[in-house]
């Protein structure tokens, strides 16, 4: 489960001739983000079963829109949730069976609109799951509406004359509630993606890496993004104040420099290892049932 | 006497409920059946609470609306129920708060009067142990041994022990005995309430993880179920809402895990998305679904029957369910076992529908009540490569005889050969089940449209064929349920006058069947209808009236649908159950 960047065999680039693709034929546009996504994502799964992670333990959960068709493209377990539902679906993967990889990929829509109150309390709980936002401020899929992390001015099918809402940070709410490991990436470097999400996966607890993908349709912002994105250098993610800091150095409304890399990280105890503690259950199932009848009585 | 009703009433927050428990734990111990139906409002403090007893010597399902025992602790219980006095009863009260011109001798013949507030001076006790001296009264008052109420206390009552036995004893000790009850042969039996039995019955099942947002009636589970969790190795969690605690029952579910989720009508209206992805992506979960009064917030602590409709026909799209509704505690044992086999054996979401009566009113547990119904095993995945008859094979180097999907994108040459196939078509529609973990399976469940792999498809074929299969499971279903008793007949089956009910008003028309001989139908299976049973069921009926706790008479239209009009219905909706003696006036009434 710890297998991450650093147990990468070294200077290898040689993996084993595993086959993650499926027959299915991928259906983004050409130049979407999603093939970053996809792209770095499945290296990483590589990697993980180089050093030793069973292909069958890893389990994608994905939630509705562009992204998700991730789902279809990745020959490992999945399960293609509702729109906004991917985590507590997740959570439940999770809390069954602790022993699989569970990482889940969804949209801004989902993480930060129509699922954000699951978003939060995952950060809450501390579950131990990895969750890859194809953060696009868009809606993609249904043709180009203003989401959650739209700026105000947008003009779409359903802002014809300007869309009025400011986004917010959803790292910084990530943050005040309680997740444990924060990072962002970008769609173009792959390589600092990959590091990212090998780091969230290896990382014990709810990890979220805010992917800024660019969608080329219907809000292509390479050039906005080429000019303000740094990578983050000599920065302590576990050091609160440092955290904070870089977290609201772009507040996802002004145009102000946008870190890219790990921005947070704390040890924090994770949510389903009290389940842990109830030892194996019963030996005979219907021995229990009669002395909880008799407590009954 | 052989039986008979107490009733304790009083101000919420005066621990009411807990008295009426402790009153129950009595008649147990000495070897009564009981129904103890609670009425509280939703409040904490202040309002009027009260608890009937009810205790008999055979099995009983229902509250009798009549009292033969009163425990007033204040003028207000009294006055509010009177009316349900029998003649010559008992009134057990507190006489520093009720006057005895309050009292008249014409209505309570046989009353002893304790000071409560003395007692608990004298014994230093603070005000919450008044019950425990009014409980010592009531066992001198209708002659229960000392030793059993110290025995009770003792068990019942871990928190200062002492104290409360000598606040007992004074109450015993002051009252005066005014009624000879009987002892009856036989130790104690469970006594719990409906959600106590449906948990049971799933742990049964092989429950292993709960997800409940707390909703009353539906609560009682999430607690009970809490509780258990240790000795079961229950995960048992609260989220944040009702959507989160399906979603999460699914995760659970499609990781190997037998999970249920339990809420009220509201509650339910979240779940309903994940409902029919449950439908869509084959994933089996158990909702146990506890009726209040509707619509919206409603009257959030008194029972209905309006949710049947809903129950049914919840959730976009076409998929098929189980939907059963039992009437008493052993019903809610065996069908909750039931159905969380069914759910996993046909990959479907199974609903127990129950209500604010069944739910939380506690009964006597009688294991000779129990219907026999068998286990039903899952389908699981034999690890051996499957093959589909559209599978193509594509040559030597498709691996070791694993199946390979052929698709239209025929130009992807690095797919991975596929061993398993989540949604493989069958005849009766079910494919086997794998997990993720399983050696050599990819297990791809998927809320869209899919292929057998799971794959998202807009294929019209794919589309039919998969609508098709999940009807298939339906039917096969049905057909599996047609060998089991999902129809029970009481009162006297030969008789042409028939009363059709569902839930827990059975209890009451149960008795008013064995007092009347008006035959008494209750399917406890609504869906898949028993259509053969119910017509066997009906054989000859030649007037026919439903009962049910709603003002549309949503089971009389159901049977009106599947060919059964019925003459008369019978509705009640103002959120109180039936006793027997009201149900039988207006049974009477109808069949006339």
């Amino acid at each position: 489960m710890s297998a991450g960047a650093d147990k990468k065999p070294a200077g290898s680039a040689k993996l084993p001739a595993l086959r993650l693709a499926t027959y299915a034929k991928n259906t983004w546009c050409p130049g979407c983000g999603n093939f970053a996504v996809l792209n770095a994502i499945k290296p990483v799964f590589q990697q993980l079963i180089a050093a030793g992670t069973r292909p069958e333990d890893i389990v994608l959960v994905s939630d509705i829109g562009c992204n998700s068709k991730i789902m279809d493209y990745i020959g490992v377990n999945s399960f293609d949730s509702l729109h906004g539902r991917s985590i507590p679906t997740a959570i439940g993967v999770k809390l069954a069976n602790p022993e699989l990889t569970v990482v889940v990929h969804a949209g801004d829509g989902a993480t930060f609109a129509e699922g954000l109150e699951h978003t939060l309390f995952a950060a809450k709980r501390n579950v131990d799951l990895t969750l890859i936002v194809h953060d696009n401020g868009v809606y993609g899929l249904t043709v180009g509406q203003a989401g959650p992390e739209t700026p105000p001015g947008y003009r779409g099918r359903s802002t014809p004359y300007g869309s009025w809402e400011e986004p917010f940070n959803p790292l910084e709410l990530l943050h005040v509630a309680g997740a444990s490991y924060l990072a962002r990436g970008y769609s173009h470097g792959k390589e600092l993606l990959k590091r990212l999400y090998a780091e969230a996966i290896a990382h014990r607890g709810f990890s979220v890496v805010d992917t800024l993908q660019v969608c080329v349709t219907f809000r292509n912002l390479y050039d906005y993004y080429n000019e303000r994105v740094y990578e983050l250098e000599g920065h302590d993610p576990r050091d609160e104040e440092q955290a904070r800091a870089k977290i609201r150095e772009w507040d996802y409304r002004s145009d102000g420099p946008v870190a890219l890399g790990t921005l947070s990280v704390r040890d924090r105890p994770v949510f389903g290892d009290q389940f842990a503690e109830y030892g194996p259950g019963p030996v005979d199932l219907d021995v229990a049932l009669e002395q909880a009848f008799a407590e009954l009585t | 006497m052989d039986s008979f009703s107490v009733l304790i009433g009083g101000k919420a927050g005066d621990g009411i409920t807990q008295a009426g428990s402790m009153i129950a734990h009595l008649l147990n111990e000495l070897g009564y059946r009981l129904y103890t139906y609670v009425d509280s409002p939703s409040l904490i403090r202040g309002g009027h609470n009260y608890v009937i007893v009810r205790a008999h010597r055979g099995r009983i399902t229902a509250h009798r609306d009549h009292v033969n025992v009163m425990i007033a602790l204040t003028e207000d219980t009294l006055e509010r129920h009177h009316w349900r006095l029998k003649q010559r009863p008992v009134t057990v009260y507190d006489n520093q708060t009720i006057l005895a011109a309050s009292l008249p001798s014409m209505a309570h013949p046989f009353r002893t009067g304790i000071p409560v507030k003395t007692i608990l001076e004298h014994e230093g006790a603070p005000s919450v142990m008044r019950n425990s001296a009014i409980l010592g009264a009531l066992c001198k008052a209708i002659s229960i041994p000392w030793a059993t109420l110290e025995d009770v206390i003792q068990r019942y009552q871990p928190k200062q022990t002492e104290l409360n036995l000598r606040v007992a004893r004074l109450g015993y000790e002051l009252a005066t005995e005014k009624l000879l009850i009987d002892l009856p042969a036989g130790g104690p039996r469970p006594v719990m309430t409906g959600l106590e039995a449906t948990g049971l019955g799933l742990i049964r099942g092989g429950l292993k993880a709960y997800a409940g947002y707390p909703m009353t009636p539906a609560s009682g589970l999430l607690h009970y179920l809490a509780r258990q969790a240790p000795r079961f190795k229950l995960k048992v969690v609260q989220p944040e809402g009702e959507i989160a605690a399906m979603m999460m029952a699914l995760g659970h579910a499609y990781a190997g895990e037998r999970a249920a989720v339990g809420t009220s009508g509201g509650g339910f209206a979240l779940m309903v998305e994940g409902l029919s992805l449950a439908g869509q992506a084959e994933l089996p979960v158990v909702v146990v679904l506890g009726q209040r009064t509707g619509p919206a917030t409603g009257l959030p602590t008194y029972t209905a029957q309006a949710d049947l409709h809903f129950a049914l026909s919840a959730g976009h799209g076409e998929f098929p369910r189980l939907v059963v509704a039992p009437a008493d505690v052993e019903q809610a044992y065996a069908w909750s076992t039931f159905a969380l086999d069914a759910a996993w054996r046909y990959q479907l979401p199974a609903i127990v529908l129950g209500d604010r009566t069944l739910n939380d009113d506690s009964q006597s547990f009688d294991w000779d009540a129990v219907p026999r119904l068998p286990r039903l095993e899952p389908r699981l995945w034999d690890g051996v490569p499957q093959k589909s008859a559209e599978d193509v094979p594509r040559g030597a180097g498709a691996g070791t005889g694993a199946a390979r999907e052929v698709s239209a994108a025929a130009g992807v040459k690095k797919a991975a050969p596929i061993a398993y196939k989540r949604y493989l078509f069958a005849d009766d529609g079910v494919s086997p089940l794998a997990f993720p973990g399983q050696e050599g399976a990819v297990v791809k469940v998927n809320s869209y449209t899919h292929d057998e792999f799971g794959i998202t498809t807009e294929d019209p074929e794919l589309t039919v064929r998969m609508q098709d299969k999940w009807n298939a499971k339906g039917f096969a279903l049905a057909e599996e349920l047609d060998a089991l008793q999902q129809v029970y007949v009481y009162g006297d089956p030969e008789a042409t006058q028939t009363l059709v009910t569902w839930g827990s008003p059975t209890g009451a028309a149960r008795e008013i069947g064995e007092l009347t001989g008006f035959r008494i139908v209750q399917p406890v299976v609504l869906w898949p209808f028993p259509d053969r049973q119910m017509a066997e069921a009906l054989e000859e009926t030649e007037q026919l009236a439903v009962a049910e706790g709603n003002s549309r008479g949503q089971l009389a239209r159901l049977l009106e649908q599947r060919g059964f009009a019925a003459d008369g219905r019978l509705l009640r909706y103002d959120g109180r159950p039936w006793g027997v003696g009201e149900l039988r006036r207006q049974v009477e009434e109808v069949l006339a």
